[in-house]
């Protein structure tokens, strides 16, 4: 048995036959192809899948996609507009606050989120922000950097993704010689 | 032809850099094996075993396959008839890709469903009847060599016990020798319990098997996508060169996306059979119960000293839980890993090692959890035993340290069992950890009375690591040597494709290996592409685990790149019209010796190399060039890690209130990238030392089937990390680097636990085994630690 | 990610229409609040009502408000549909009783918050839920509206056992009414809990509410008298999620450490906990006492600073 739900999604209506007991998460994946929503686990603590609702992050993985029916959902795929990058996504490059980039669509969600809210947060304040979160990667560090540079950039920055000063050359000592020996000609 | 002055500024080698990867992930458009969708895709399901050990009574799945939605369900015996029921794990054993006769661990395969949709194949599980005849479970691996235990493996020909290997290294007789003259020796039983890598994005794979061409395509969450293809090929008896396998981006590996998973090879038949695609992704639950897990190492450690701290032996006895079949995945000679770099980063007159491994009705595994083989076991059992006898001798830990690391002139320095270390300043790097915490003065401000009532504890862990597996004549994986190729083509436009064999899940390859080249050609990193992950596209190696991309891959990386330099001397000097030896390698370019203005940069010499420029006898253009790397050693980064906690003996709380950690991974190509891995290591440290645990009921129940259960630290458990750094580069290595991807995980469990230790002495708390719950750490202070691997009764 | 099993699904548009589709959907139908309790459980087929009524959109169901002014005691009462993070944000609700932001703060996570209500987490009536143990506390009672009408419970009877309360199927709870500490006396709160890590359920958790007065004729430096204790307990097995003995202990005495004291120990007696993975009996048994406590002391601090 399905129902016909119309959900707006980024600011684009979206209307599909659903049953409903579907996810939202798995609307958003499987029906309309939004994937950078993520899942990864089955009690609602890893947080993958967070996904703002009415303007609110939730955890998509346990919201059904009728609740969301003439409601209006905000993705990871919504930050980015013609201006360019958000300012979290900037940060996040900026501070290398990913790492496999799993956890990060739910991270950016949550940021931005905790910035339009709290545009000063403390370190602690960020913290509690993504305790609901998991990451495997990052032991949390960037993230929490990559979102206090987004608070001190508001307006994000042109040269995130630019060119950083001629990279800084450690003193590696003579060239240490490898054996040749060691490497194989597989062909000339 | 560009002179030094004229060139801009960009990443040209080694260095912090943004990472080129970021672009998608921010976005949302990285592609995960989930993400996958192919045209016609089916899904499928896997129906587990609710039981630990039960024999098969009978399998019903007629209402399964009158399902509208279902395609086809897939049971043991329908494999057994393709002689597919069971396929070979990476430690020479067998194991089920679907129950046949027994199940042998709750959880276990036991059909498969393929469905229209992930819904209908969650549903279908429901209408496959099957009965199961229970049976006694072995949960616990010290009784599982009882005389009276069930036997586990009676598949196995003549098996009539749960004993699968013994293994030892070291000497044995000297090593009693000395423990028997020595002043000081001090025992003591540790667990290190099971535990679960528990990488954010589950375990999957999509199945594509083409039945015009013969190709069989499979997506798939795989760490060393290469030797997956080999071993389908081996025992689907498919020909090699028709198989593809292709890691997408990986949402975190952990060791834990090494092996081949049942549900990856029924996805496989299951597209052969309903000639569809199929996806097969898990659920958490079952990534959980079923797939690698990590360490459960039952360890009896003896340290002996004279009385003054001399550390003269250190003697070790293992039981290893390997599960219900043995699955670890180790090079071949090593059934106990690496363990025997217990020895650690000091300097022993002997030691030895035996390790028994068992089989339990638990899953299989053990070698995960960026373990570097069994190296983190090894650590956590050394640096324990060095506070233990710290303790003992009522000695600082630090000053014990100290007194024993091995010296900078000891380097290389080969172990009592066998391991050669390339090189190393420990005392220099337990200095600056010190320098960085204050240790002095922590120590201080812990011996007054706080008014909180809390308790301050300050643990230390020094690691020496061995990474980068490795040199052919020592190890191999399923007969698979460990040597890893990586073919380079610069176009005639300067750009670059690098192709590696070693697969990222995080680690930032397409950034750093890019670094590499730009390190060695003198052109942008932003210039080179690198491939990696689709074994159509890149050349065979055994993929990323054990910290091995940058000490293999990196260098065969760099030697690739050096022959494109070698190459392009030769069109340099075609073009300048000079003789090879007249030229000089400078700011990345061939230029000629004494007249530094005339000079090609190797952008200019791809075109030339290209062009018709007419070449020396005996050299073919292009400038391309592949190379397969041997590693003649591991590499051996190490580190000293100090961490202060806070315990509340009232509830038995543990707080981590600082963590300085100080590595040396020789030479670091992004520090940006190494500082990251270090971060997420650190967290590791946290969650096994105090929260993570795989713990089963007397019946073999899985009591950490879940996020619920199975607890990772979050940002509010984890402090912010306090990074320092030293460089001894690897005289081995091309460009000096060593391994650095599991140096934390390895390294900060046994700071965690000796920190807590350490707040404890108040109490006579000696040893307690992780995780140090506010339970376990309260019932310690009462004299009575839990013991965790097993549900209190 | 594990999905639920097929259900026909309903929205509510006002509280009527919700009772009015329990009633056609019988008793197989199942509210859906905020969802974080059921959804979990119907993707683990734990539970498979067959079909579930959103009350998402009854929004006049969510507000924290005092009722109530002048002499008579006043009434902080707070719809069932108000979310955690309402609760947790309420400077209303915070003023007069520390105690929710105690336990809000270490209830699930910021974001399962959003969506989790004061309401569906009684209902589900879970043994650890760190609500219970504050409303108990609190000697709060809840308003279950049906179709033969209105009716108000404590909320010390309307928790039968695990996972059941008396609220029936055709019924919905709308809300949860507080009352407020009478003029003259002053009123502290607390909640005290240890998890194993942020987020988790407790293993153990204390909540108090101490109404504090003083006699005419007492010393100023004397320590003030206990008009009312509430001592809420979760966790532990404690029935109605109250320390029952402890409270009627504190009844009348001062307001000393050593009462404090001897009230832990008598609720660590009283309470039933039950060995799991959380830990063994007698930690449980030692946390529900010394919690106790620390909550006791806590609530005692705070009526001095709202008293000076």
């Amino acid at each position: 048995m399905t129902m016909r739900i119309t959900v707006t999604v980024n600011g684009v209506e979206q209307t599909r036959e659903v049953e409903p007991r579907l996810l939202l998460t798995h609307f958003l994946r499987d029906e309309l192809g939004l994937t950078g929503t993520h899942w990864g686990c089955d009690t609602s603590n890893c947080g993958t899948c967070v996904v703002w609702l009415e303007g609110t992050p939730v955890k998509s993985c346990t919201v059904l996609a009728v609740q969301a029916d003439g409601r209006s959902v905000r993705t990871v795929e919504g930050l980015e507009t013609d201006a360019g990058l958000d300012p979290v996504q900037q940060g996040f490059v900026e501070c290398h606050g990913l790492q496999c980039g799993f956890c990060t669509p739910g991270m950016l969600m949550t940021a931005r989120w905790l910035l339009d809210h709290n545009p000063d947060p403390s370190e602690q304040e960020i913290r509690e922000a993504i305790s609901g979160q998991l990451c495997r990667c990052t032991g949390y560090e960037n993230i929490v950097r990559a979102i206090r540079w987004a608070a001190e950039h508001p307006a994000g920055s042109v040269t995130a993704e630019s060119a950083e000063p001629a990279a800084e050359q450690p003193t590696v000592p003579a060239q240490a010689t490898p054996a040749d020996a060691a490497v194989e000609e597989v062909r000339a | 032809m560009t002179t030094v002055a004229e060139r801009p500024a960009q990443h040209l080698g080694f260095g912090r850099m943004h990472r080129k990867e970021d672009a998608r992930f921010i976005r949302g458009k990285g592609t995960y094996v989930d993400d996958v969708r192919l045209p016609g895709m089916l899904h499928g399901a896997i129906l587990r075993s609710p039981y630990a050990h039960a024999r098969i009574v009978s399998i019903d799945t007629s209402a399964a396959q009158a399902h509208p939605k279902v395609k086809a369900v897939i049971t043991g015996e329908t494999l057994a008839g393709l002689n597919l029921a069971w396929m070979p794990t990476l430690s020479h054993d067998v194991q089920a890709v679907l129950a046949t006769d027994k199940v042998r661990f709750q959880g276990q395969e036991v059909a498969f469903v393929v469905a229209e949709d992930r819904y209908a194949a969650r549903d279908a599980l429901e209408l496959i009847e099957v009965e199961y005849e229970p049976l006694p479970a072995v949960v616990d691996a010290r009784r599982a060599l009882d005389p009276d235990a069930p036997v586990i493996r009676d598949d196995l020909e003549g098996k009539t016990d749960n004993h699968i290997f013994d293994w030892e290294a070291g000497d044995r007789a000297r090593t009693d020798e000395v423990f028997a003259s020595a002043e000081v020796v001090v025992a003591q039983d540790m667990l290190y319990p099971r535990v679960h890598p528990a990488p954010l994005e589950t375990c999957g794979a999509v199945a594509d098997f083409d039945k015009v061409t013969g190709k069989l395509t499979v997506w798939t969450t795989t760490q060393a996508p290469h030797a997956h293809r080999t071993v389908y090929a081996l025992v689907a008896g498919l020909p090699e060169h028709k198989i593809r396998i292709i890691s997408p981006d990986i949402g975190g590996g952990f060791g834990g996306k090494v092996g081949i998973y049942p549900g990856y090879v029924l996805a496989v038949v299951g597209s052969i059979v309903t000639g569809k695609p199929v996806k097969w992704v898990e659920d958490r639950s079952e990534n959980l119960m079923s797939t690698a897990f990590a360490r459960d190492y039952h360890m009896h450690g003896e340290i002996a000293a004279t009385r003054d701290g001399k550390i003269l032996a250190v003697r070790v006895k293992v039981l290893a839980d390997h599960g219900a079949f043995n699955g670890t995945a180790q090079p071949s000679k090593y059934p106990a890993g690496f363990f025997h770099i217990f020895t650690g980063s000091y300097d022993l007159q002997a030691a030895h090692c035996q390790v028994t491994g068992v089989y339990t009705n638990k899953a299989p595994g053990g070698v995960a959890y960026a373990c570097s083989f069994r190296v983190t076991e090894a650590v956590y059992l050394i640096e324990r035993m060095v506070d233990l006898l710290a303790a003992e001798l009522g000695m600082d830990p630090a000053e014990l340290r100290m007194r024993n690391l091995l010296r900078p002139e000891q380097f290389p320095y080969t172990t009592p069992t066998g391991w050669e270390y390339d090189s190393g300043d420990y005392p220099r790097a337990l200095r600056l950890a010190m320098d960085i915490a204050g240790y002095e003065r922590l120590r201080a401000e812990q011996a007054r009375p706080r008014d909180d009532g809390l308790l301050t504890g300050i643990g230390i862990s020094f690691f020496t690591e061995g990474v980068g597996a490795g040199p052919r004549r020592h190890m191999d994986i399923l007969g698979l040597g460990m040597a890893d190729g990586a073919e380079l083509r610069v176009h005639p436009t300067g750009k670059a494709v690098l192709r590696i064999s070693v697969q990222t899940q995080g680690q930032g390859h397409e950034t750093t290996f890019a670094q590499i080249v730009a390190h060695e050609l003198g052109i942008p990193a932003e210039d080179v592409e690198v491939v990696h992950g689709d074994t159509d596209q890149t050349p065979f190696g055994l993929g990323t685990y054990g910290s091995r991309s940058t000490p293999v891959s990196g260098a065969a990386t760099a030697m690739v790149a050096r022959k494109v330099r070698e190459r392009a001397k030769i069109v340099a000097a075609a073009a300048l019209e000079v003789a090879p030896d007249d030229l000089e390698w400078e700011h990345g370019r061939w230029q000629v010796a004494g007249d530094p203005d005339r000079g090609k940069t190797i952008a200019e010499l791809a075109l030339l190399a290209h062009s018709n420029l007419e070449l020396p006898e005996g050299v073919e253009g292009h400038l391309d060039a592949t190379c397969v790397y041997n590693p003649p050693n591991l590499t051996y980064p190490f580190g000293a890690y100090i961490c202060v906690v806070e315990v509340d003996p009232g509830t038995g709380v543990v707080k981590v209130r600082r963590f300085i950690a100080v590595d040396d991974c020789g030479v670091r190509i992004n520090p940006m990238i190494v500082e990251g891995q270090i971060h997420g290591g650190l967290a590791d440290g946290v969650g096994m030392a105090l929260m993570q645990v795989m713990a089963f009921d007397q019946d073999g129940n899985h009591l950490g089937a879940s996020f619920m259960d199975y607890l990772l630290p979050t940002a509010l458990e984890c402090p912010s990390w306090e990074l320092g750094e030293t460089v001894t580069p690897s005289p081995h290595h091309p460009i000096g680097a060593k391994g650095v991807g599991e140096s934390a995980t390895v390294g900060s469990p046994a700071a965690v636990v000796n920190a807590v230790i350490d707040a404890l002495r108040p109490y006579g708390v000696r040893h307690v085994d992780m995780p140090l719950t506010p339970a376990n750490v309260w019932s310690a202070i009462h004299g009575r630690p839990l013991r965790t691997d097993l549900a209190i009764p | 990610m594990q999905v639920p099993a097929p259900f026909a699904y309903a929205r509510a548009s006002s509280v009527d229409h919700a009772l009015d589709l329990l009633a056609q959907y019988g008793p197989e139908a199942r509210v859906l609040a905020g969802g974080h309790s059921l959804i979990p459980m119907m993707k683990l087929r734990l539970a498979a009502p067959e079909a579930l009524i959103d009350i998402n959109d009854l929004t006049d169901l969510s507000y924290i408000r005092v009722e109530g002014d002048g002499p008579a005691a006043g009434v902080l009462a707070i719809g069932a549909m108000t979310r955690h993070a309402e609760l947790l944000a309420s400077t209303v609700a915070g003023q007069h009783f520390p105690i929710f932001h105690d336990a809000e703060r270490v209830i699930a996570d910021p974001i399962v918050r959003n969506r989790g209500t004061v309401g569906g987490s009684l209902c589900q009536a879970d043994p650890s839920e760190d609500l219970a143990a504050v409303f108990a506390a609190l000697r709060a009672s809840a308003v279950i509206r049906g179709p033969a009408g209105t009716r108000t419970v404590p909320i010390r009877e309307f928790h039968r056992g695990p996972y059941e309360t008396v609220v029936g199927p055709d019924e919905l709870l709308i809300e949860l009414r507080v009352p407020l500490p009478p003029p003259g006396e002053a009123s502290g709160s607390a909640y005290e809990k240890v998890e194993r890590r942020a987020g988790d359920w407790p293993v153990a958790a204390a909540g108090a509410v101490l109404r504090l007065a003083r006699d005419p004729g007492d010393p100023p430096d004397a320590p003030p008298r206990v008009v009312e204790a509430g001592i809420g307990l979760t966790a532990v097995g404690a029935a109605h999620y109250v320390a029952a003995q402890a409270e009627e202990f504190l009844r009348g005495k001062p307001a000393t450490e050593e009462h404090f004291v001897e009230a832990g120990q008598i609720a660590s007696a009283e309470c039933n906990p039950s060995a799991d993975q959380r830990g063994p009996v007698d930690y449980k048994r030692h946390l529900a006492g010394e919690l106790t406590v620390r909550a006791l002391r806590r609530a005692a601090a705070r009526a001095r600073e709202v008293a000076a």
